[in-house]
């Protein structure tokens, strides 16, 4: 509707909109130049490293995370500080699959049953392990398991109207449950190891370059089709019926919109997005333990999009991007200072920039 | 089909102890415009709640035609047809005049409708009437928070309209308004009403007797007088605890 949308920023009369919506594609082609580099031979100047191709993959998984955040937080203003926990689901649905693609390979040589559950006695598998061998039957689960637990977490909460602190405190306690339960061998999801040691994924050993760039465009695919449905939901009058219970939750009410509908829509949607992210995650790192499901990891995510700006999409990917590039370089020269540096970040953030790296960009290109 | 009208029988409510409304009894026929008047405190706001599904009462009946209000969520009473504009004008802020009137319009209300909403020639037209009866069409694509108080009043009541309700219930609508603006919203009121049910809150006197309606006068939760609006500046009680001061 251009007739009713606020006039943009402008530099030297490039609407600022276009400059950012530039910006974002020379960052996807840049990106998707990334592994063809890789194939550079090892002396030329542009090649660039398996772990750069590795660590970027992950990045970009971590960028669908944060989105999916601000589709809830920036647009809804549902916090949700358990995301981590959407995501890890997926991951395990994912790592589900990979292990029962190791098959006899593993060190026991069980024609079916993983590693671990040799060596914990398992007899047969447990039956929310049948299917798991299909791809389609585990990217299903990566998708449903999140989405029901969202959705019922969520219906428990919207229903109630329990809102703001008070539902990001429900939501770090099911990442905290769900890590304590994960730790647990009698779970049968491997324990505090996890599950490592992949072998394949479709029939492509993983650990070669040809894996690591699918991973690498399925990851970026994923990316570039959740920003585009999140734009889509967003322009639409569900995403403006979002924001306003994001503004004025019980003034909805009034217009006649089941404010619980939208929130548990928003919600579910985001957990699905998150557990796709995670379903990519673990092929490109090669694990998935219980420590995935760290409260920590979850507010780390938030703290991406708080970075980025909230409530813009774009300032989410931004976020995702600059601070894991932060803790990548950050870790290697310094690791004991990441976590003050985070923590301050945040606080800077917050007082400083409260419209995030975004904010700062509109405004300089006014 | 007949509108439905509204009717309140013996309603209580109360806060911690505190009688907010004290067996309240309240008839409004189809169609018809009632003023209700009443000094700070007197419970009109808390009324207006109970009505819209926002406080359960404690004790008493509340029905609009053959719904039981007191046992429905905001949304629902909504869809009945009961449309509110609070005393505090409450818009949404981030978006523009059009998109709030927007979401106020009558469609259907669940998610997946409004994934699919396409703005027809139909609905914007109606939009644009009412942006014009509520002088905003210049303000179109402005956010609603850059209007003055003024302008959200009239945003809110705009709002209202587009919902096309049975009922309209109005919690002060001409604070902050000019005088010409409290004149054009007294004839907007009074040509709404006939067709549909029109209950309007307002302490402005010279407002609620340009409604040339019936008027309700409540006091500490009951109702004190009722009639005309002469019968109840001339009514001894009236002038007592409210008009005397
Ligand atoms: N949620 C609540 N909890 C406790 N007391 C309340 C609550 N809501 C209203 N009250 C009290 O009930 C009484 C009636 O309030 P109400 O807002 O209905 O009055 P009013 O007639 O609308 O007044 P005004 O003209 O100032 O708007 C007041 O004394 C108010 O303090
Ligand atoms: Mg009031």
């Amino acid at each position: 509707m251009s007739a009713t949308t606020a006039p943009a920023g402008t530099t030297r009369g490039i609407p600022a909109r276009q400059i950012l919506r530039g910006a974002i594609l020379i960052a996807i082609l840049l990106l998707a130049l990334l592994p063809l580099l890789n194939h550079l031979p090892a002396d030329s100047a542009f090649r660039v490293s398996d772990f750069t191709v590795a660590v970027t993959g992950k990045w970009i998984c971590y960028a669908v995370l944060a989105l999916a955040i601000d589709l809830a937080w920036g647009y809804a203003g549902i916090l949700s500080l358990g995301h981590g926990a959407f995501f890890a689901l997926g991951g395990y649905a994912m790592g589900m699959h990979l292990m029962r693609l190791i098959g006899p390979r593993g060190v026991y040589g069980h024609p079916v049953l993983p590693d671990f559950m040799v060596f914990l006695g398992y007899r047969e598998l447990p039956w929310y392990w049948l299917g798991f061998d299909h791809f389609p039957y585990a990217i299903l689960m990566a998708m449903v398991v999140p989405g029901l637990l969202a959705f019922v977490v969520g219906y428990l909460s919207f229903r109630s109207r329990i809102t703001g602190v008070y539902f990001s405190i429900i939501t770090q306690a099911m990442t905290y449950a769900l890590m304590l339960a994960f730790f647990r061998n009698d779970m049968g999801f491997g324990g505090n190891n996890g599950f490592t040691d992949f072998k394949q994924l479709l029939g492509v050993p993983l650990n070669t370059q040809g894996a690591r760039a699918g991973l690498f465009y399925a990851a970026l695919a994923l990316l570039a089709g959740s920003l585009v449905l999140c734009r889509h939901i967003v322009g639409t009058k569900l995403g403006r019926v979002l924001v306003a219970v994001r503004d004025a939750e019980s003034r909805v009410r009034f217009l006649g919109y089941s404010v619980t509908a939208f929130k548990l829509t928003v919600f579910v949607l985001s957990a699905v997005l998150a557990g796709l992210a995670g379903a990519l995650y673990v092929p490109l790192v090669g694990i998935i333990n219980p420590g995935e499901f760290a409260p920590g990891n979850s507010i780390e995510a938030v703290i991406w999009v708080a970075v980025g700006g909230r409530g813009t999409l774009i300032g989410a990917l931004l976020g995702a991007f600059s601070v894991n590039a932060l803790k990548t370089w950050l870790t290697s020269v310094a690791p004991d200072l990441w976590l003050f540096v985070l923590g301050g970040l945040f606080v800077a953030v917050t007082v400083f920039l409260p419209r995030g790296l975004i904010g700062l960009f509109r405004s300089a290109a006014k | 089909m007949s509108k439905p009208g509204l009717y309140m029988d013996g309603v209580s409510v109360v806060f911690d102890g505190f009688r907010a409304l004290n067996n309240l009894s309240l008839i409004v026929d189809p169609g018809e415009l009632r003023a209700i008047i009443g000094p700070n405190g007197a419970g009109k706001t808390t009324m207006m709640d109970v009505i819209t599904g926002k406080t359960r009462p404690t004790a008493g009946t509340v029905r609009f035609g053959d719904a039981d209000l007191t046992r429905m969520d905001e949304a629902r009473i909504a869809n009945l047809g009961i449309g509110r504009k609070f005393q505090k004008p409450t818009v949404f802020d981030a978006l523009t005049v059009f998109e709030n009137l927007e979401l106020a319009l009558k469609a259907p209300r669940d998610p997946w409708s409004c994934l699919r909403w396409a703005l027809g020639g139909e609905a914007r037209k109606r939009i644009e009437t009412v942006m014009e009866e509520i002088g905003l069409s210049a303000r179109a694509g402005d956010p609603a928070a850059i209007l003055s108080h003024g302008q959200r009043q009239w945003l809110e009541i705009g709002m209202l309209l587009m919902q096309d309700p049975d009922l309209l219930l109005v919690d002060e609508p001409v604070a902050g308004m000019t005088d010409q603006e409290t004149e054009h919203t007294a004839a907007l009121l009074r040509r709404i009403a006939g067709t549909r049910s029109v209950v309007v809150v307002e302490h402005d006197l010279e407002f609620v007797r340009a409604l040339n309606s019936r008027v309700t006068v409540l006091h500490e939760g009951t109702l004190l007088s009722e009639g005309s609006i002469d019968t109840v500046q001339n009514d001894p009680r009236v002038i007592e605890v409210y008009l005397g001061r």
